[in-house]
């Protein structure tokens, strides 16, 4: 009846791919070395990373405090700068937290096993840069008492907002965005509660994890109805995670401001978001998993590779976009586009205010990821390290370049003028950074972040047609 | 403390294995019974089969919910923007006849919406369903049980079944397999 039994070690080991998980490691394993970093005592480390970046983060909220109190004239922006590092650092925050979402919802629609293990991390840090992103709109509409008026609220006034423009769309989009990904990083994260649960000695420990498990009891009348709500939740992140830079892109795209007005723009801002997601992911998780070295047979080195190669794919996309756009304003023989993207970036003589700021974002999103193209740099965990740190500073880039290179010199140069930052906005910026991470290690700390229940679906064992190894009860193949 | 005479919620058996779990439902399937449950860490790809269980109407609320964010979205824009409070600005007609409103610039939103409705009827579809939160289920009175969210695999039927009998049950648990066949209280 089985065809197996005529299948030769040397066919066998010709199609076995390799382990998601290394070592032969068992469901009990997982549980229990997972739910350690929650439960163990708080490591040194941990100290020592939470002391650094909370008061960043706290030094970042004064800023914010202060920028409110004083009004926006404590930052650089200027006439025609109106949109500077405020707008630059929510596309940029915005666009990392879209791996999260392509983790956890594209790749599971795609069949993609191996993201069981880093997608839990992965949205994790999805919400943490949509906490940062969301930020920067909020304060830089200057008053921000009045921020509820991006909210379709009828007042008082009888003032509505304007639903035709893109400025509000983005308002649903990123809210949206955030939501879902709440919902959706939430319902993966029930059945891990109450593993914890299940686990927990000490009173408060059990209430918490018993009240946030919601009673779940991992019975197959709620797994039915659990995949489904999975699959559709993946299903609406989908269309949802490439919408919501595509309406961060119509921001830009909508006008008519030469290096904006550019049809290109949605298909290119995704492919960036998700090229500095994924870059942002393995700047988290490559020290995770030095720091918890359990963290290694579960997110291991295949799992790096294919981050790696999503990178030089997607920064390759980058890449051709950042051509065509040569090619448009070229092809258009429209001037004001020719000089935002030859004359001022290519004409040595100073004319582009920006020009040092074009070609670090060349070099960092479509030089330095071609060496991704070699197997030996890519499981090379430093030099993966090294190629993210350029994404990571590549992106910010690309957004500086979008929004200040183009608004600095537009159409009338008699309206040109430069801008710098001040130091509130670049304390702004870092602070985000301490909210992020300092958010990322309050997680990492508190809440499993390998998605237990899921990791253990891609062991051998969790196939119900699996011939049991140790109780000698074979099982044929079922039909 | 209140009463000696506990109700029996039904008798609990655990299995070795996902597989030894899967095809032990096959077999309490085939003999007819109608409330009972396996539990295990993670969900077992083909049990609702083997359990005899049919697709889950989660999809239905959803799209429901979808509609109504769709809906939202629609009334949302279009009430204010061409009745209220009319905005004319950059070009974008307030009436694309012969509709009074201004689909292209309104999809957007709609979209947004729908997608932001159809995730709460997910979310409240998934927790009506499994009536969840549900604190206290008796099956947490076995103490074997806390295994289930770790590498446990088990095998529920309830008293509350017609079929159910206390000794019958019982050895057919224990002959499709079943170890630690246990009887648990409410």
């Amino acid at each position: 009846m089985s065809d197996t039994a005529t299948i030769t070690p040397e066919q066998q080991a010709a199609v076995t791919k390799v382990p998601l998980v290394l070592n032969e490691r068992t469901a009990s394993w997982i549980t229990s070395n997972i739910s350690s970093i929650v439960e163990d005592k708080t490591p040194f480390w941990w100290w020592v990373a939470f002391c650094i970046t909370s008061p960043v983060a706290l030094f970042g909220l004064f800023c914010i405090c202060y920028q409110i109190s004083t009004g926006v004239g404590v930052w650089g922006e200027n006439h025609p700068v109106g949109w500077a590092w405020d707008i630059t650092n929510f596309v940029f925050w915005i666009g990392i937290g879209h791996a999260g979402t392509l983790i956890s919802a594209i790749l599971f629609l795609t069949r993609q096993k191996w993201r069981t293990s880093i997608n839990r991390a992965a949205e994790a840090m999805t919400l943490f840069a949509v906490v940062c992103a969301g930020i920067f709109p909020g304060i830089h509409v200057g008053r921000f008492w009045m921020v509820w008026f991006l909210a379709p609220v009828p007042t008082s006034y009888k003032i509505w907002p304007n639903f035709r423009s893109p400025l509000l769309w983005d308002v649903f989009a990123v809210s949206t965005y955030f939501t879902v990904s709440v919902l959706f990083w939430y319902t993966g994260l029930v059945p891990d509660l109450a593993t914890l649960r299940d686990r927990a000695k000490t009173g408060a420990k059990k209430f918490f994890f018993t009240l946030l498990a919601l009673g779940w009891r991992g019975s197959n009348r709620q797994w039915r109805h659990y995949e489904m709500a999975y699959l559709i939740l993946a299903g609406l992140s989908t269309p949802l995670v490439l919408s919501v830079h595509s309406v961060v892109s119509f921001d830009f795209a909508t006008s008519l401001e030469p290096g904006w007005h550019t049809t290109i723009f949605p298909p290119y801002f995704v492919a960036g978001a998700i090229f500095g997601g994924f870059a942002m992911v393995l700047t988290i998780l490559l020290p995770a998993r030095l720091i918890y070295p359990q963290l290694k047979d579960v997110i291991t080195k295949q799992h790096v590779d294919k981050m790696a190669k999503i990178i030089l794919l997607t920064g390759s996309i980058v890449g051709y976009a950042y051509l065509m756009e040569l090619f448009v304003a070229w092809y258009s023989t429209n001037s004001f586009e020719k000089f935002t993207f030859f004359h001022s970036r290519f004409n040595n003589d100073g004319s582009g205010y920006y020009q040092w700021a074009y070609w670090c974002m060349m070099t960092c999103n479509v030089v330095a990821p071609q060496v991704f193209w070699f197997k030996s740099c890519r499981s090379n965990l430093i030099w993966v390290f090294i190629i993210c740190m350029f994404v990571n500073a590549g992106m910010w880039f690309e957004r500086f370049v979008i929004i200040v290179t183009s608004l600095a010199q537009d159409f009338t140069p008699s309206m040109w003028h430069h801008y710098h930052p001040t130091w509130v906005e670049i304390w702004t910026f870092i602070g985000t950074f301490g909210i992020f991470l300092s958010l990322f290690l309050l997680f990492m700390r508190f809440l499993p972040m390998i998605a237990m229940s899921e990791v253990k679906i891609v062991l051998p064992e969790a196939d119900p047609h699996h011939t049991v190894r140790q109780s000698g009860v074979g099982i044929e193949a079922h039909h | 403390m209140a009463t000696d005479i506990k109700t029996v919620y039904g008798i609990a058996a655990e299995f070795p294995s996902a597989a030894a779990l899967f095809h032990a439902a096959e077999k309490v399937r085939d003999e007819g019974f109608k409330h009972w449950d396996v539990h295990s860490p993670y969900p077992i790809h083909g049990m609702d089969k083997a359990m005899g269980l049919g697709k889950s109407w989660l999809s239905a609320i959803v799209l429901c919910g979808g509609l109504t964010g769709l809906a939202t979205a629609f009334f949302l824009q279009t009430i204010p923007s061409t009745y209220l409070y009319k905005t004319i600005v950059h070009g974008k007609p307030t009436n694309l006849l012969p509709v009074p409103f201004s689909i292209p610039a309104f999809t957007p939103i709609m979209f947004e919406l729908t997608v932001l409705f159809s995730a709460f009827a997910c979310i409240g579809g998934l927790l009506v369903l499994n009536r969840l939160p549900q604190w206290y289920h008796p099956i947490f009175n076995w103490d074997r049980f806390e295994k289930a969210t770790d590498n446990g695999f088990f095998l529920v039927i309830e008293a509350r079944d017609p079929r159910f009998s206390e000794n019958r049950t019982r050895q057919m648990l224990e002959e499709i397999g079943g170890l630690h066949v246990t009887l648990v209280h409410d």
